[in-house]
């Protein structure tokens, strides 16, 4: 390396030998290939146990949401209408998809869907389960959130998340009960929170509805 | 240290109290005060910080002859990032709801002075086997302050220990406690305490020694 002016440069800079910069670029070019190789090995051994606890998470949730169907499909969402199959080449793992649940007797009873919007510190997901015709919901689960801890995180707790059971859409928010049958009561100290989870459902079953009905009409014909 | 003094207890021991990387160096404050708002977060952290302090101790204990003194900076943190990489996959595969609890905070362990400071302050100027102790004793030194400040925050910010409950449901939780302000609010009372009780023996040390010198 040169320095443009040499005459103004700390002595001690001449006094050491200085390494040369290919030894330089070799060490740092062989470090970052060891290192890659390390992350790549352990990421191939973790990868499959990491992908099934995540399969088995949606999946509970699936099963919670649809109340215990008897068995699900997975449709996905292809150029705006919903597909049973996905072209070759297109990577599945990669699209929107809606899970349709059947029971014993093989009579649909609603589809699953993931929703998220930000909250009150950052995106709130959750999966529903949506009776299209209707616009009844099934049951509801939140996947993911950072609200706060006492306080928004009371989202996720059976006394909140039960409400929705039966509800119909749109929800609307309400503090104290009035019995009505889209009305859901928002919690106290995260009405924040309570709201957006509220129109996480209403703004994702504004655009799944139509898209459920869809499929379900051209699947009777 | 041109000469190699042999590996001692005193490597292990100084990490853990009177140098200990927390209350004493006061490096690792962000995890410190960010995860440990439960005792299993705690512990994961812990795990997590010991399994990379080990590893980058080890490795650049082993290598300091090999790297450059220009790009050494580069390397420590090239080794570190990839058992951060390490420790936050094996993390998801064995635990995978405490990895989600830790967010962001496992992937923060690379910008830890703490563990810079052990590579380039010790164990790039000292043999493999002290490397490991001093390796062995910050590690320890930083479990032991994340697992006493998690216990007290999870104790009264959710009246629980490691999920179990302790103190009942008529105890209402405080729960400023398991939010930022109740780590501030601890690791500050723990420091004070500390502080005081050291304040302390120096006098008492002092005193005898003036007592000896009558």
């Amino acid at each position: 390396m040169t320095t443009p002016h040499s005459h103004g440069a700390p002595a001690t800079l001449d006094a050491e030998p200085a390494v040369p910069s290919w030894r330089l670029l070799a060490t740092l070019g062989l470090a970052g290939a060891l290192a890659g190789g390390m992350i790549v090995t352990v990421y191939g051994m973790t990868r499959p146990r990491i992908e099934a606890h995540r399969a088995a998470l949606v999946e509970s949730a699936i099963r919670e949401v649809l109340k215990a169907p008897a068995r699900w499909d997975t449709l996905y969402l292809v150029d705006g209408a919903l597909t049973r199959e996905v072209a070759a080449g297109t990577d599945a793992r990669r699209l929107e998809r809606a899970y349709f649940g059947f029971d014993d007797a093989g009579a649909f009873v609603g589809a699953a869907v993931t929703a998220g919007e930000p909250g009150f510190s950052d995106v709130i997901s959750l999966i529903y389960g949506l009776e299209p015709t209707t616009g009844a919901l099934l049951g509801m689960k939140v996947l993911g959130h950072k609200e706060t801890p006492g306080l928004g995180d009371k989202i996720e707790q059976p006394a909140f998340t039960g409400q929705f059971d039966g509800l119909l859409t749109p929800l609307a928010g309400v503090k104290g009960s009035t019995g009505m049958p889209n009305d859901v009561q928002t919690i106290t100290g995260a009405t924040i929170s309570s709201r957006t989870v509220i129109k996480i459902i209403n703004n994702a079953t504004e655009r799944w509805q139509p898209l459920l009905q869809a499929y379900l009409r051209g699947g009777t014909e | 240290m041109s000469e190699h003094p042999p590996a001692t207890f005193d490597d292990f021991l100084r990490g853990v109290w009177r140098e200990n990387p927390v209350v004493v160096q006061m490096l690792g404050l962000c995890p410190a005060l960010a995860v440990t708002n439960s005792v299993a977060n705690g512990l994961a952290m812990s795990m997590a910080t010991t399994f990379v302090l080990l590893g980058s101790n080890l490795l650049v204990a082993s290598l300091k002859r090999v790297i450059p003194h220009e790009v050494r900076i580069t390397s420590y943190v090239l080794i570190i990032a990839t058992f951060v990489t390490i420790a936050d996959l094996l993390l998801e595969a064995t635990v995978p709801s405490v990895h989600k609890q830790l967010g962001p905070f496992v992937a923060l362990i690379v910008v830890n002075c703490m563990i810079l400071g052990r590579a380039e302050a010790f164990a790039s100027r000292n043999t493999v086997s002290r490397s490991l102790l001093d390796a062995l004793g910050t590690a320890a030194g930083f479990t032991v302050v994340l697992v006493l400040l998690s216990a007290v925050r999870e104790l009264l910010g959710a009246g629980s220990l490691l999920g179990v409950d302790i103190l009942g449901p008529q105890f209402e939780p405080w729960v400023i406690m398991v939010l930022p302000p109740g780590g501030f609010l601890t690791l500050g009372i723990g420091m004070l305490l500390i502080g005081w009780q050291a304040e302390r023996q120096q006098r008492r040390t002092a005193a005898a020694r003036a007592m000896e010198a009558a």
